[in-house]
């Protein structure tokens, strides 16, 4: 098996990713927000492999960030603890929100994520003497494994945890997607009446996969919290799961792959031009979301694609372009 | 609670109940028609609410006579229908009906996310407050309880005369009878001669206006400021999906139930005012999952 010469581009990428704290410092704060968003909207991807899209999985973000919170505050204030106690709370909210919209598709589906999220939302801003109301909960420095860090040292160390878990996460969910669960789930999409008659329940199937979703949007959510040092209700709020939406669309609906490419563009282009236009940034995503859905339904990754396929159609000649076109279908789908 | 506070929170009901369902009725409206979600309706509500009180501002400092508040209402939700529902289904809608469900409601998502900078944009965050309506019409006592005839009357009257106007409208009338052919079945409509292009323009235009229309006629009872487009589009998918999507009567039912849930909570359980809703709605969902009103879709094999 040789290395695929449409993944070089990528490697390369990964590879740079790793060494911007040496080489590059001034850009280690938007990448680890990057990072950390791309990994919640990985679980919009995964919805969206279902052909589910949800408007309210701020919601799952929010819960986890707010977990991590209420642990921060007690002794139990370490880095690790702290991810798993944000994977735990979004899993099981998960799991119950899961259970009751599963029984729907499309547009029901959608719109009860984002019920789901206005209500918890609100829970937050009216509840204060737990929540803290609009102020948020503070969100100390946690220590890594009891070890306590400085401010510089400790930015490193989360840079690299959340590298380390959007590979492993994005390695994780191409497995999922591959695996048996993953191929019934995304059969939602396709052909549930054919799950029915194969005798398989498509509400369990797209139970699991939203589970998966939710502890996904979980952890980038705990991962954000930790790094920003405050946890606000607009982390559940309705802004907030659209972004989501709009990152997973532009890096190309349903690529794993897409959701990080996207998040990175996003947060760039946010960091440094919504200084310019931070009156009508909401206008311009809407505009641009709009731009990607009629003309270039594939997003970021989809365009590579194209490129990628172009430029090897230029310099190989023609005869590839058989073996050319099923790679880079399967290519779109990882 | 007393029976004056009782009195209190059915009055409070009733008229919130009147204005939410103006807007749930187009939303309705439209997707019994068209099949497409249209997210931005809200923002369709907050932009009538904009547009009346800054004219009506406007002229009345002219000094011209507040009773032209009421047809004021009414050229704002023409405005807000025409310009931007015309516009929205001309240029985006029309485009994307043979795609993907997902696809439609990102489209219109898209296009919430640009109104709400749009508004923003024109009429800045601070709230704006003109209730030239409210006062002309004055209060009126009943049951031993004061309250605006604004609220108490006009409002539902208007909401009453708009469920029977749009029943008429599509029993009786010619285009409304094209109207109930397309959305029954789209193909065998259009075999027979019937422009269904238009009629999805047209449905689209008149639910647009019904949303501009609801946010015209509540814009003399409360401050208009960002976010009310928000709430409103969410308050009244929980409408429209606790009736069953497409119900027009059903809408009606459960923006009652949904508004008098809501008046009650303010004055037993504020903390939960915003959740009574969410709550009604996922109850009748978890026992109807098709609303109660909408009947199951046949499957498609």
């Amino acid at each position: 098996m040789t290395f695929p010469r449409r993944a070089i581009l990528p490697a390369i990428l990964v590879a740079a990713l790793a060494l911007v704290p040496i080489l590059a410092p001034f850009l280690q704060v938007v990448l680890i927000f990057a990072l950390m968003k791309g990994i919640a909207v990985l679980g919009v991807t995964v919805l969206l492999r279902a052909g589910q899209v949800s408007f309210g999985h701020a919601l799952f973000f929010g819960i986890a960030a707010y977990a991590g919170a209420f642990l921060a505050a007690s002794p139990f204030d370490d880095l690790v603890l702290l991810v798993l106690a944000g994977l735990v709370a979004s899993a099981v909210t998960g799991l119950v929100v899961g259970l009751f919209v599963a029984r729907y598709r499309g547009i029901f589906f959608a719109m009860l994520n984002l019920a789901f999220s206005m209500i918890f939302w609100s829970i937050l801003e009216k509840f204060y003497y737990l929540t803290g109301g609009a102020d948020g909960l503070r969100q100390p420095r946690p220590t890594v494994l009891g070890m306590a860090f400085e401010r510089g040292p400790f930015e490193d160390i989360l840079y690299y945890v959340a590298l380390g878990l959007a590979l492993l996460l994005g390695w994780f969910v191409i497995r999922f997607l591959g695996s048996p669960i993953g191929q019934l789930f995304q059969t939602v999409k396709t052909n549930e009446t054919r799950l029915e008659y194969l005798g398989i329940s498509p509400r369990v199937a797209l139970i699991k996969g939203y589970v998966l979703s939710a502890a996904l949007c979980g952890v980038g959510g705990v991962l954000m919290a930790t790094a920003q040092g405050i946890v606000t209700p607009s982390y559940a709020y309705w802004v907030r799961s659209g972004e989501m939406v709009f990152i997973a669309v532009l890096g190309g609906a349903g690529s794993v792959a897409g959701a990080f490419a996207g998040s990175i563009a996003y947060e760039l282009v946010r960091t440094y031009a919504a200084a310019f236009a931070g009156d009508i940034w909401q206008l311009l995503l809407g505009a641009f979301l709009l731009v990607i859905i009629l003309f270039a339904p594939g997003g970021l990754v989809g365009i590579y694609n194209s490129l990628f396929d172009r430029a090897r159609r230029g310099t190989s000649g023609s005869g590839k372009r058989e073996t050319g076109v099923p790679a880079k279908s399967a290519e779109v789908r990882s | 609670m007393n029976a004056q506070l009782f009195i209190l929170a059915l009055f409070d009901g009733v008229a919130y109940a009147a204005l939410v369902f103006m807007v749930a009725v187009g939303l309705t409206l439209i997707f019994g028609v068209l099949r497409v979600l249209n997210v931005a309706h809200g923002s369709l509500y907050a932009i009538g609410a904009y547009v009346t009180v800054s004219i009506g501002s406007a002229i009345f400092a002219a000094g011209y006579s507040p009773v032209l508040a009421f047809p004021l209402m009414l050229v704002a939700a023409i405005l807000v229908g025409v310009v931007l529902g015309g516009l929205m289904e001309k240029l985006l809608l029309s485009r994307i009906y043979d795609r993907p469900e997902v696809l439609q409601l990102l489209v219109t998502f898209a296009v919430f996310m640009m109104l709400e900078d749009v508004q923003r944009l024109v009429w800045g965050n601070q709230p704006y407050f003109q209730s030239a309506a409210v006062n002309l019409l004055g209060n009126i006592e009943l049951f031993g309880v004061f309250y605006t005839s604004y609220q108490l009357i006009f409002l539902p009257l208007v909401a009453l005369a708009t469920l029977i106007g749009l029943r008429l409208f599509l029993r009786r009338t010619l285009t409304g009878k094209l109207i109930t052919a397309v959305t029954e079945d789209r193909e065998a409509a259009q075999f027979i001669g019937i422009n269904a292009e238009r009629v999805y323009l047209l449905t689209f235009i008149a639910g647009a206006a019904l949303a501009g229309l609801g946010g015209a006629l509540a814009s003399p009872t409360t401050s208009v400021l960002p976010g009310i487009g928000t709430e409103m589009i969410v308050l009244s998918f929980a409408v429209v999906a606790t009736a069953g999507l497409g119900q027009i009567e059903g809408a009606a039912v459960a923006a009652l139930l949904i508004g008098l849930g809501r008046s009650f909570a303010v004055y037993l359980y504020p903390e939960l005012q915003v959740l009574v809703p969410y709550l009604i709605m996922l109850l009748v969902l978890l026992v109807r999952p098709e609303g109660l009103f909408g009947s199951p879709a046949a499957r498609k094999i």
